[in-house]
Formats: C-alpha cells, structure tokens, sequence
C-alpha cells in the first residue's frame, strides 16, 4: 500500500459581500453598543516608537471607479523591524504597536485611511534585508477570494531596488504599482483591481 | 494585542501551505457580475512566504465581551431577544493537518430572519428585527473550539440575474497565526433547495466545496426545547515543519 497524507482541503473562500461592515466594523455601520470599537482602528499610541504617517488609498475596478464598500488590512513590522506576532521569533516587537489595521472605504469617496508607523526592514528567508512595505488584503462584494499585495515607500529608493520581492516582477513596468508617493508625511496608495494600472496580487 | 502564550508549544514559524486555488472560486466568475469588473485579470506573483505573511496578529480574549457570541442579545433591549428560529452554530477551527487552531479570532456576521441586514445600504422591504444586530466574535479554545448563539437567517433576494436569492447563509472571517491565512467566507445550512441555485455558491467550481461550507444539523448537540444546533468546522492553512530552512541564525 501506499500511505496517505491525510490532510483535509482548506475551507474555500466565498466573497466578504457588501455588508462585511456589520461584522468586522459594526460601529462604523452604526450598528452601537456591541463592541466599545470597531478592532483594527488604533494602530498606534503616545508611546510607540517610530516615525508616523498616514497610508491613504482607494481601490478602484476595472473601469477606473473607486469601490465603495472594499474592506483593507493591514499587517506590518515595527520600527525596528519586528512583528508583534507570537510567530516572531527574534526578539519582542514594540508592545505599543499592533501593526496590524482594518479600515473600511468611504461609503460616500471610497478612500480608507490608517494612521500608522513607517516599518524598518525585515529579513527575507535567505538574509537579505527585504525593502520596508506595509502588506494589504483587500476583500468586498464582487472579490471571491481576499487580495494579498504590498505597499512600498517611495522616498526608499535604494532599499526598493534591491528588495527581493520587487526584483521578482518580470514586467517592470508593473513595479510602480506597488509604490506610494509620498507627500508630507502622507503616503497615498491606490489599488487598481483590475485593468492597465493593474496593482501586482500575490499567491503567497 | 498580543498576550503572552500559556502553553509550552513551539511557535509557529513554518511557511505556509500553497493555496489550492482550483478548489477556491476563481476571481473571474461571470455569472456573479460583480466579480467581472473586480477581478485581476493578470497572474498572480506567487511567492514563498517570508516573515512579513507568516506571522499575523493575535488577539487577547480579553476584547470578547460577555455577549459577543449571543447574537440573539447583543443588540436587544433588556429582557427582549430577536425573533426567528433560535440556533447554536459551533465547530472547531482546524489547520489542514487536522490540529486544533486555538486563539483563533472567528467573527460572523448575517441577516435576520427575514433575510434583511441592519446596513444603511440595504433597502430591502423585509423588516428589521429592532432586538437584532447581526455581528458576533469568538475566539476558539485551546482544542480550536468556538460556539454562538443566534436566529437562523432567511434568504435574501439580490440584484444579479432577475430573479436570484442568496440562500440562509452565515458570513465568517478567521484570523489563524499567520497573515497568509486570513480567510472569508459563507456557511450554509443542509438541505437548502436555494444552495445550488446560487451564482455565489457557484463560483466554486467542485461540489465537495460548497459541501465544506454547508453546516449539518446536529440533534445531538440541540438543546430541547431552546435551540437546534448546527455544526461548521473551518479549516485554514497548514503550515510546514520547519525541517531544513535556509534561514539565517536569528531570521
């Protein structure tokens, strides 16, 4: 005989839909007096270290119109380039950073905001220092399954170029996707579903 | 958020599994219309996960309040309850290797038994349930285990083809040890006529997949004269063993 693996299949993916609001940000769909606050809104406090900024995007389909009912997270290192996650096994991450954010878009202008740190880098599997980037995962009505990519800074140009992942994209003309402009200490990211502007997705 | 970890279990720290995603839906699923304008139609860039996705968040049992997972009283006014059929949904979050995922944050969110959803973007005629608000959280025990309290919910009509009705269904978002786990999806009931009517259902291409996400009625599990019971595990991604890994000391 020949023995079996054994494992089981993974649930399967089914989209958020369009009231994924009442769920993961009750309050934000005015649905009060269940949770204190909506979880994902505070990523920061007076104590954490690091440079703050704000990430501000939208996503928007494939005729160029921005969703009105997407819902982004956000997970990303520390200053020091740490996760606050019981799987980082370096050293304690800033116990006064999440690093992990949910905010929906504006139901009216699509746009969805966090208030964050700038993340230091972080290593990649072979050693390499991987360039800073925040990761994204966007689910709404119409996306069957949640979408994976990366935001990178801008004003990184060096550590952009020699980042491992970015250097996997065969098309370069496709790496600006991936890349928010910087203005102030504003960070504007824009998420093209779809489409000529076509934001990089990842099968990780 | 995070907590300190109270067993002596090694952390988690393998990559992930790689996704089936022939047994996901596709992003392209025309007869669903939404997805013809929302889905990439580039490849995806697949990667091996690297730190930024096999960690994740982890969230302490202290944000659950006492009613969190009683959907039938967490949005009622005190001594009412929301009206429709009163069940138990339980289950155990699993990773592909069968092993209980604990402290996993499950949140579930649905319409009332009517089929209406208490959202300012929904107009549909059915009545809202003034006693009922529609979200819940969990977070499973050490075995993987969650349970909640709440109304069966009833189909619910929607502008796709002419005539198209969602099935009773139950929306869930489970949050496993590692970012590249994040998952949403839908739980449907046994021996619903409306499930393989469904353009969503059918965005997913084998049967044995919508079977995953159909929960079975449970009699042993259905408090007399209170409560049927449904029973819906989840299953999220396995991680490998960390046999040989070209990681660096202190990666």
């Amino acid at each position: 005989m020949v023995q079996s693996l054994n494992r089981l299949k993974e649930s399967p993916s089914q989209t958020a839909g369009p009231y994924v609001h009442i769920g993961l940000t009750p309050n934000f769909a005015e649905i009060t007096g269940v949770y204190p606050e909506d979880l994902g809104i505070r990523m920061v406090n007076d104590k954490t270290k690091g440079e703050r900024i704000v990430v501000k995007g939208r996503v928007l389909d494939g005729t160029g119109t921005p969703l009105k009912d997407a819902l982004v997270e956000i997970w990303q290192a520390d200053a020091d380039g740490l996760y606050n996650s019981p799987s980082e096994v370096r050293v304690s991450a800033d116990a006064n950073f999440t690093g992990w954010g949910r905010c929906p878009s504006g139901m009216d202008d699509g746009v969805f905001t966090f208030e964050t740190i700038k993340p230091g880098r972080v290593p990649y599997p072979d050693g390499r220092l991987q360039a800073p980037h925040i990761t994204f995962w966007v689910v709404a009505r119409g996306i069957n399954i949640g979408l994976h990519t990366r935001m990178y800074f801008g004003d990184e140009e060096a550590s952009n170029a020699e980042d491992p992942i970015l250097n996997r994209i065969e098309h370069r003309v496709r790496v600006p996707t991936l890349i928010a402009q910087r203005e102030g200490n504003v960070y504007t990211f824009d998420i093209h579903l779809q489409g000529e502007k076509e934001t990089v997705f990842f099968d990780i | 958020m995070s907590e300190p970890s109270r067993s002596n279990n090694k952390p988690e720290t393998g990559a992930f599994y790689q996704r089936d995603l022939d047994w996901h839906p596709k992003a392209f699923t025309p007869w669903y219309k939404t997805s013809v304008l929302r889905s990439p139609q580039k490849s995806l860039l697949s990667l091996d996960g690297t730190i930024s996705e096999i960690t994740g968040p982890r969230f302490g049992h202290n944000i659950i309040g006492e009613l969190d997972n009683d959907l039938i009283h967490n949005f009622a006014r005190p001594g009412e309850s929301a009206i429709g059929p009163r069940i138990v949904v339980y289950g155990r979050v699993v990773d592909e290797d069968g092993r209980g995922v604990p402290g996993a944050l499950v949140e579930y969110w649905q319409a009332n038994a009517g089929g209406r959803y208490r959202h300012r973007k929904e107009g549909y005629q059915a009545a809202l349930d003034p006693n009922f608000g529609g979200c819940g959280r969990s977070i499973t025990d050490e075995n993987g285990g969650y349970f909640f309290r709440t109304i069966q919910p009833g189909p619910y009509p929607w502008p796709n083809g002419p005539n198209d009705w969602r099935p009773a269904h139950i929306h869930f978002s489970i949050f496993g040890s590692g970012f590249s786990q994040r998952l949403i999806t839908q739980m449907y009931f046994e021996g619903d006529p409306m499930i393989a009517m469904c353009p969503i259902v059918r965005t997913l291409n084998d049967p044995d997949a919508a079977k995953a996400l159909t929960a079975k009625l449970d009699m042993q599990e259905t408090l007399p004269m209170d409560s049927r019971a449904y029973k819906f595990d989840i299953v999220l991604r396995g991680r490998r063993s960390t046999f040989f890994e070209n990681r660096r000391e202190g990666n």
